[in-house]
């Protein structure tokens, strides 16, 4: 039963790092339906630009509390990523927009290669895994073979809400419903006075954010950092997107728990296979795709006309 | 008037480019010394190139040495060529470099999936290379090739000391972690091998992939069968990450890695906290134990590399002096140097001893043990750990 628990646990973990992608991605899509491929290196990103700041902070500021050295560093974090979502989306989405999809495809893989060759070239021994500090206390409870650990429960909780205001920024805010407006039809809703460079900025902003701080908690959870991290992550955020139903919340916070548990899975009901686990993972992902081509919670089709 | 005005421009370009060689010429001519370039590729970038850049290094130091020498009869330049630890990469560059004909020999790769790939690359070409520290077996033993001679040991002794080291130790109980590069997989398959020989036990075997970040499903799994000894087969980003994830976990095994994982990375990437008490075994003898140790890294410091020597460097040194010796000897001439190199016998080197046998691998190996210390590898001999001070986890 504990070992249950553990493995619930850690699946659980994971499900939120992914659906905090995922979300990033289905946002991108649902207002501009475009799919920014550099997604995953931006929650990199994050988790440097948190770690640069603590270092900043522990040399010039070695007595601040532990609760302020977690904000400044999830702050920073922040602030680096949504300038970069921002900017990504000025000079590169935004101008490429009348072009072929494929192309805008193409320039943010391309972009998301410069990211990480930057951090590995130009980051402090950027080409070997940096230590990111805990920050949260290390109280854990063991019982058999579940080690619950308080950190733990914080990030999750933390991911939890996160992703809750990100929902109700969308659908309580007046920022929201130009959001919505533009997803769903652009041109009418710069009829009716909505500013869609504007809107296309903070929905980067917001997507980015999150990103950020998924890149925070990577960090944290795993005590380990290192460049090449937002390929994969990319690529799993994605899929769960996509799994989900991409354009939809729900769709991306379900898929990014969806393909935690078929990793998990992967490796419980086959220890002796644990190297196929991701071979499993993305199989399952092909063949839930071909039952739901558009998603396991589709965006309504009246949205898409 | 149109083929006098080529003419002269002909004319002006042909003294123009004599001008510029001249000078160059005339101090080839005045050192009486032709130049012989040499090779080197290994991973100057990536996770590894910490290692990569320090082995580098030390091959710069040996040819900047040996141009300083009066005595020597060819003046030396390095061609240095990055693999990225990456198969495909690593045959691209070896192509490059034993196309080049003006390349005489070349000391190479740290990585066993690089190394497997490019030696039928230097047989093709004739390029006598010595492999200064990827240790699969297969990459001398499964072909004869002349050309390829290796400097370090393989992993079947690497693992044959690690097992015993370990049984000696008191521990039977082992679950094991690789990853699925050939070098992962090899070192598993003689490590579980002389565990199973020495009467230990191996719970549960667990492949992973080379950059996976996640590990805590296998490692709960891990958990549940309660071993003694968590086994790594792998290099050290994964390594780092599976040390921090045990903790994480509350996994209270004693953490056990292979040569992959002995590298300064390891420790900062972990911390000295957690890296306290993890083991590692590597071919050869550190430094500091080494005759001549001493000189080498006085030597390597005066020159301001960027980067520290690392474990590997004291090999490329070694293999980078054989060939210039063999260029020495024989003359800038492959196939000689390759004849040459293979009958190096009981040579003294910084290394300790020498000897190629017939598959170009050096038959005296020699396997150190180490031991995290407050942040430091130690050999397990000059321990806190093998004084009884320390002790493992149990």
């Amino acid at each position: 039963m504990d070992l249950i628990l553990q493995f619930c646990m850690n699946g659980l973990m994971l499900g939120m790092m992914y659906a905090l992608v995922a979300v990033g991605f289905t946002l991108f899509f649902g207002v501009l339906d475009v799919i920014v491929f550099s997604h995953g290196d931006t929650v990199m990103i994050g988790s440097f630009a948190g770690l640069a700041m603590y270092w900043w902070l522990g040399s010039y500021y070695p007595e601040l509390a532990v609760f302020w050295m977690t904000l400044w560093v999830l702050l920073a974090a922040v602030a680096v990523v949504a300038l970069l979502g921002m900017l990504t989306a000025d000079a590169m989405i935004v101008p490429l927009r009348k072009g072929p999809p494929l192309n805008t495809l193409l320039a943010t893989m391309m972009l998301g290669t410069v990211l990480r060759e930057s951090i590995r070239l130009f980051f402090p021994d950027g080409s070997n895994p940096q230590t990111f500090p805990g920050l949260l206390p290390d109280w854990s409870w063991q019982s058999g073979n579940l080690n619950l650990r308080f950190d733990n429960i914080v990030l999750f909780c933390s991911g939890a809400c996160i992703i809750a205001l990100v929902h109700l920024v969308i659908n309580r805010t007046r920022l929201g419903m130009a959001i919505r407006a533009v997803a769903q039809d652009e041109e009418a809703a710069q009829l009716m006075g909505v500013n869609f460079r504007f809107i296309v900025l903070a929905t980067f902003a917001l997507g980015s954010s999150v990103a950020a701080f998924a890149g925070v908690m990577n960090g944290m959870y795993y005590n380990e950092i290192n460049f090449g991290v937002g390929l994969l992550l990319g690529a799993i955020g994605f899929s769960s997107a996509v799994i989900g139903g991409l354009g939809n919340v729900y769709g991306a916070i379900l898929g990014g728990f969806i393909f935690a548990f078929l990793q998990t899975i992967g490796v419980v009901v086959m220890p002796f296979a644990s190297a196929y686990k991701d071979v499993f993972a993305f199989g399952a992902v092909i063949l839930l795709m071909a039952w739901r081509p558009t998603g396991l919670i589709a965006e309504p089709a009246s949205k898409r006309v | 008037m149109i083929t006098r005005h080529i003419f002269r421009r002909a004319l002006f370009c042909f003294c123009l480019a004599l001008l510029m060689v001249l000078p160059g010429a005339m101090t080839a001519a005045a050192a009486g010394k032709s130049t012989v370039k040499l090779g080197y590729i290994g991973p100057l970038t990536g996770g590894n190139s910490s290692i990569g850049l320090g082995a580098r290094n030390a091959m710069e130091l040996a040819i900047l040495e040996r141009n300083g020498d009066a005595g020597a009869k060819y003046s030396y330049e390095l061609v240095s060529l990055d693999d990225e630890c990456k198969p495909n990469i690593g045959i691209q560059v070896a192509t490059k470099m034993a196309a080049d004909r003006s390349v005489l020999g070349a000391v190479a790769h740290y990585c066993s999936a690089v190394a497997l790939g490019t030696v039928d690359v230097y047989h093709r070409f004739g390029l006598p290379v010595i492999v200064y520290g990827a240790v699969h077996p297969d990459i001398t033993y499964a072909h004869d090739y002349p050309e390829v001679l290796r400097i370090i040991g393989t992993l079947v002794n690497q693992n044959q000391v690690a097992s015993k080291f370990m049984l000696s130790q008191g521990y039977r109980r082992f679950a094991v972690i690789s990853d699925t590069t050939d070098y992962g997989k090899s070192h598993k398959e003689y490590f579980t091998k002389y565990i199973k020989e020495g009467g230990g036990e191996i719970l549960e075997e667990f492949g992973v992939t080379a950059d996976q970040q996640d590990f805590t499903a296998e490692l709960t799994r891990i958990k549940s069968l309660n071993p003694q000894v968590v086994y790594f087969a792998g290099l050290t980003p994964l390594g780092v990450r599976i040390r921090a994830q045990m903790e994480k976990l509350g996994i209270k095994a004693q953490f056990e890695g292979v040569s992959g994982i002995k590298s300064e990375a390891f420790i900062t990437g972990l911390g000295a906290e957690l890296a306290e008490g993890c083991l590692s075994f590597l071919e050869g003898s550190p430094l500091e134990k080494l005759a001549g140790g001493d000189a080498f890294m006085k030597n390597y410091s005066a020159r301001n590399f960027k980067n520290p020597p690392d474990t590997m460097a004291p090999f490329t040194y070694v293999a980078a002096n054989q060939i210039m010796d063999a260029v020495e000897k024989v003359g800038p001439d492959r196939k000689k140097i390759i004849s040459y190199l293979r009958g190096i016998k009981d040579a003294d080197s910084l290394i300790g001893k020498v000897t190629y046998d017939e598959h170009g691998q050096n038959s005296e190996p020699y396997v150190s043990k180490y031991v995290v210390q407050d942040g430091v590898w130690l050999v397990w001999e000059d321990s806190e750990y093998a004084s009884g001070k320390r002790s493992l986890k149990k």
